[in-house]
């Protein structure tokens, strides 16, 4: 339903979204996910014809943004909950994006009932805690009913009641046969969330995957090997061009999984005592994908690294 | 039409122009009030010193126009509303619509208001609308209004900051173009054709006015107000251009 080609946007020098292609199905929750500023924000507004691509094109349904008639009934989006004038009420909002769509005014009163906010509908947006605004936002995004749904970043701030609202929605919404868009920074919210995943980093695709194959590939990436024949196993893994480094009293292998190495060490007659796959943190697997692509490196290592090592310098 | 119910849903579902017209209303017919009432007794008020207050009006109604504009580029309703609405054009030609339409209600109560308050206060005055003058001297404010919210919409949509917005309008409409005056030989001839300075004379016509400052535009009335209504309509054609390239 959604379907990105080349999508490639500069400022000035900046290179913020980078020939980005990939599809986002109908009947399907797939998480957009990248660390922040690797491009997602400006890959969704492009999507919506608000930023103009550099070049390339997102098409809906196969059609531009521009070209959709009424496009409220067709793509709903939430890019940022704040995007509510402060003096006006959750009602008179939702009633203008209504009117502009031609929208039938009941309507505003269902989906304010959808997402829980009938009984402040007369008050000021601008009183309203994130997770009402958050709200509110996501009934705007459901005025139209529409096929498409984008979300940017849905549960930053939310509590974890909130968070559980939001994700048991949007599975909602894919069982109804909605094409569902939701990007996030954090792979174990995505992973409860998504079925799908397109993961980026610098403005670059760096996969497009089940959520389950991204997972299975960033978690299972290293085996920890204990034998009392390690030397000779340290050669022949390499050999295999797998990569190995010390451990504790092992070493860790990193590029192959578990049968492989076992199957080589069976092919060598060398012993094992230990053949773990090592399931790390979900964040740290993720870090380790898009480690090279996070835009904003904060400098932390160096500063610690000199804290604790003057004589260094 | 739909287009323009939004904006009229946006508009009032807002406290800003509320204040606005508020402000303007107290403005311009507190002035005809206060100087009616402190006229000398022998003396008769005329017609046109009965809109003393309009450019004060129109500054506020300026205000008004711009942050209808720019507080929703600060709100980020500018983006919803071209999610809503793409093709930008309509939907910011039908918001200036909405506001220049409010303005000129705004501006004809102020218009009468101040004359009506004047005759109230005054009644034996020489303040009947007996020329074509003197009923464009009361009626034109608010057209003149109308035109002005055009320009400060157009601003605003080119500007998209309220106070960067306002601190222009305000500081060009009731300083900029009397300082241009300073300009030695240039000067006189470029403030002839200063758009606020051509829209006081098509209200003023020229006419000797007591105690204020009479254009010296060289255009008849009408074209004055072609003249001043063209100026807003160009300004607002380059701020739609521009905002149709921008991103939002």
């Amino acid at each position: 339903m959604i379907e990105a080609t080349s999508l490639t946007k500069r400022y000035g020098a900046t290179l913020a979204v980078n020939n980005l292609s990939f599809s986002v199905a109908a009947g399907k929750v797939t998480g957009f996910l990248g660390p922040n500023g690797a491009g997602k924000s400006t890959t969704m507004r492009m999507i919506l014809g608000l930023d103009n691509p550099t070049s390339g094109q997102a098409l809906i349904g196969g059609k531009r943004y521009h070209d959709l008639k009424e496009p409220l009934r067709t793509v709903g989006a939430l890019l940022d909950a704040k995007w509510v004038h402060p003096n006006r009420s959750a009602r008179a909002h939702l009633s203008w994006m209504a009117k502009s769509n031609r929208i039938p005014a009941s309507r505003v009163d269902e989906v304010l009932d959808i997402v829980g906010l009938t009984s402040v509908a007369g008050k000021r947006a601008g009183g309203f805690s994130l997770g009402m605004s958050q709200r509110l936002g996501i009934g705007a995004a459901l005025l139209g009913d529409p096929e498409v749904l984008l979300f940017d970043e849905p549960v930053n701030g939310l509590d974890p009641e909130g968070i559980l609202w939001i994700r048991k929605f949007m599975h909602r919404l894919a069982d109804e046969g909605r094409t569902v868009f939701v990007s996030s920074h954090l792979l174990s919210e995505m992973a409860l969330t998504a079925s799908q995943l397109v993961v980026i980093g610098k403005g670059q695709l760096i996969s497009q995957s089940s959520t389950e194959d991204f997972v299975s590939r960033a978690a299972e990436n290293s085996v920890k090997v204990r034998s009392p024949q390690l030397a000779e196993l340290r050669e022949v893994l390499v050999k295999a061009s797998a990569s190995v480094t010390d451990d504790d009293n092992g070493i860790r292998v990193s590029g192959m999984d578990s049968d492989k190495i076992g199957e080589i060490a069976a092919a060598n007659r060398l012993v094992l005592h230990e053949l773990s796959p090592q399931t790390g943190s979900l964040e740290q697997a993720f870090m380790q994908i898009t480690g090279d692509s996070v835009e904003y490196h904060t400098g932390l290592d160096a500063e610690a690294q000199h804290v604790l090592d003057p004589a260094a310098h | 039409m739909t287009l323009l119910a939004v904006e009229r849903i946006k508009l009032f579902t807002t406290r800003s122009p509320w204040w606005c017209a508020l402000i303007t209303l107290g403005l311009t017919v507190g002035l005809a009030g206060m100087f009616a009432a402190a006229a000398p007794a022998g003396e008769s008020l005329d017609v046109p010193t009965t809109q003393i207050g309009y450019q004060f009006g129109s500054a506020v109604i300026m205000v008004l126009a711009a942050l209808s504009v720019t507080t929703e580029y600060r709100f980020g309703t500018i983006r919803t509303t071209f999610q809503a609405v793409p093709h930008r054009g309509s939907a910011l030609v039908a918001k200036t619509a909405v506001v220049a339409l409010l303005s000129l209600v705004i501006g004809e109560i102020a218009g009468f208001g101040s004359w009506g308050i004047a005759k109230l206060i005054r009644p034996k005055d020489n303040l009947a609308l007996h020329t074509t003058a003197d009923w464009i001297n009361v009626a034109g404010v608010g057209v003149l209004f109308a035109f002005a919210a055009v320009i400060a919409v157009a601003v605003g949509i080119l500007i998209r900051h309220s106070a960067g917005a306002i601190a222009l309008l305000l500081i060009y409409s009731l300083a900029a173009e009397n300082l241009i005056k300073l300009i030695p030989k240039a000067g006189e001839k470029i403030h002839k054709w200063m758009p606020f300075n051509v829209a006081d004379k098509f209200l003023s016509g020229g006419g000797n006015t007591a105690g204020r400052i009479v254009s010296d535009s060289p255009l008849s009335p009408g074209w004055a107000l072609a003249y001043f209504a063209g100026f807003s309509i160009v300004l607002l054609a380059i701020a739609i251009g521009v905002a149709k390239k921008r991103d939002a």
